[in-house]
């Protein structure tokens, strides 16, 4: 069913959201990949304090390619979302709640994202020419150093992705696959 | 005796660059059109309508097809007859280095595998030099994303695992890459040779047109066989489930050693880029 909801995540939204939805998600999301990641890990090690809040946000496994003049941003696509499973049920118990990427997630992964009452979101990998469309403004907000891996501030008006866990751990990638298994 | 100067090297790899990241090639064009009116599943449809379009606005806008612009894979075949004037691989370097800057392709090369500093400029390129008879140089850019290219695999298989072994591991491998390759995928292997050698193979195999089969029967054989198992696993477009895994597997041969048979499955997404020009 399609769906068009607002970032941050409300938690009326997550609750109606099941596993197959096809979202149009509009307001603020975070980017943030691999390298970003490895620096709030030490961060939160040292107890310091990460470069934006996570409660209720949604962060975008992304690492765009640079903005021709006059647009926000370049291709915006998601990366494999599996390499980030060492970091994301950390990030989920202390208030994420939604992340956007591509690709199977870990169990550790997806028992935090039911104990948390989260959603993990698949963007259509290698679409990042349509999927910059969707992204009205980009802004770095840390580790501007890291280029195309820093953390940033996107706004996006009815971006496109599909619920692939929802909040009680149904996994589309599991259901469709075998719905559409002919071996 | 040709003589060929560095200049036009440097200029032909940048457009290459940029012509490889916004356009595909037809063969590629046509196969994801006619996925996507085979297609059975509504929401791989859906995917497949969203790939087409995505590659209209990328050649429209001048906007990567992907922003995973790559590392720049070059097949360099080098006439014997060719004096190249200058350093031939600092000249192909210097070509990635302002095709990624100018064409506003990203930069996704760190200098060292553990210390992960980014150099900036998407060099070095991964080159590999092939001489051949005549006075041209051909150059076969392939800029390899490596959400697929982390799903790749090789197989040190025994000479008994023979035909059974060789399929089951390479349905093993798409298996396994499901939806973190970016299915459809097109599929490179290699069987044969050494370690190294059939590694090269798969990754050749990936720039062979994917309307293009085998002129060997069995390999032919298996290539057919294996796409139609491969679409039958229902992973889909985007993993979302469906009837297109594959646009094509391609498989490369090359003599082995009596104690060996190995088996490299190189795995592409959707976005199987390449560019061909000769100089």
């Amino acid at each position: 069913m399609d769906r068009h909801i607002s970032a941050p995540l409300k938690e009326e939204d997550i609750n109606e959201l099941k596993m197959g939805d096809y979202v149009y998600i509009t307001g603020t999301v975070y980017v943030a990949r691999d390298a970003a990641h490895k620096r709030m890990m030490e961060l939160l090690d040292e107890g310091k304090e990460l470069p934006f809040d996570l409660k209720d946000n949604i962060i975008y496994y992304m690492g765009p390619s640079p903005a021709r003049e006059g647009r926000p941003i370049g291709s915006a696509g998601p990366t494999t979302a599996s390499r980030m499973d060492k970091y994301a049920p950390k990030l989920l118990d202390l208030g994420l709640k939604g992340m956007i990427g591509k690709g199977k997630r870990s169990r550790e992964v997806i028992d935090a994202i039911v104990r948390n009452k989260c959603v993990y979101f698949a963007a259509v990998g290698g679409a990042g020419a349509i999927l910059s469309r969707a992204i009205t403004s980009s802004e770095i907000v840390a580790y501007e150093d890291l280029g195309a891996e820093a953390i940033r501030k996107l706004e996006v008006k009815d971006f496109p992705c599909i619920v692939i866990v929802d909040k009680d751990g149904n996994n589309l990638y599991e259901t469709a696959v075998s719905q559409y298994n002919r071996e | 005796m040709r003589t060929i100067d560095t200049e036009t090297i440097i200029k032909t790899v940048s457009e290459m660059c940029i012509e490889a990241s916004h356009f595909l090639t037809p063969d590629m064009k046509e196969a994801l059109s006619k996925a996507t009116e085979s297609e059975i599943s509504p929401l791989g449809k859906q995917v497949l309508d969203q790939l087409s379009e995505n590659l209209r606005i990328a050649g429209e806008d001048m906007i990567p097809i992907c922003q995973d612009t790559g590392m720049a894979v070059i097949f360099a075949e080098v006439g014997s007859d060719v004096h190249v004037e200058g350093n031939l691989t600092d000249a192909i370097n210097e070509g990635v280095r302002r095709g990624y800057v100018d064409g506003y392709l990203r930069k996704s090369v760190v200098s060292d595998p553990l210390l992960r500093v980014n150099t900036g400029d998407n060099t070095p390129a991964v080159i590999h030099y092939d001489i051949v008879p005549g006075e041209k140089i051909k150059l076969t850019l392939a800029p390899k994303g490596f959400g697929s290219e982390n799903m790749s695999k090789i197989f040190m298989l025994k000479p008994a695992d023979g035909e059974e072994g060789v399929k089951s591991a390479i349905l093993s491998a798409v298996k396994d890459a499901g939806p973190n390759a970016c299915p459809p995928m097109v599929v490179g292997v290699g069987i044969g040779g050494t370690f190294e050698k059939c590694a090269l193979l798969a990754k050749k195999a990936l720039t062979r047109e994917v309307n293009k089969r085998s002129d060997i029967e069995w390999v032919r054989n298996m290539e057919e066989e294996l796409l139609d198992r491969i679409n039958r696993s229902g992973i889909g477009p985007g993993g979302l489930g469906g009837s297109t895994t594959a646009l094509a597997v391609n498989i490369n041969t090359y003599p082995t050693h009596i104690a060996g048979l190995p088996v490299a499955v190189n795995i592409c997404c959707h976005v199987n880029r390449h560019s061909v020009r000769e100089l």
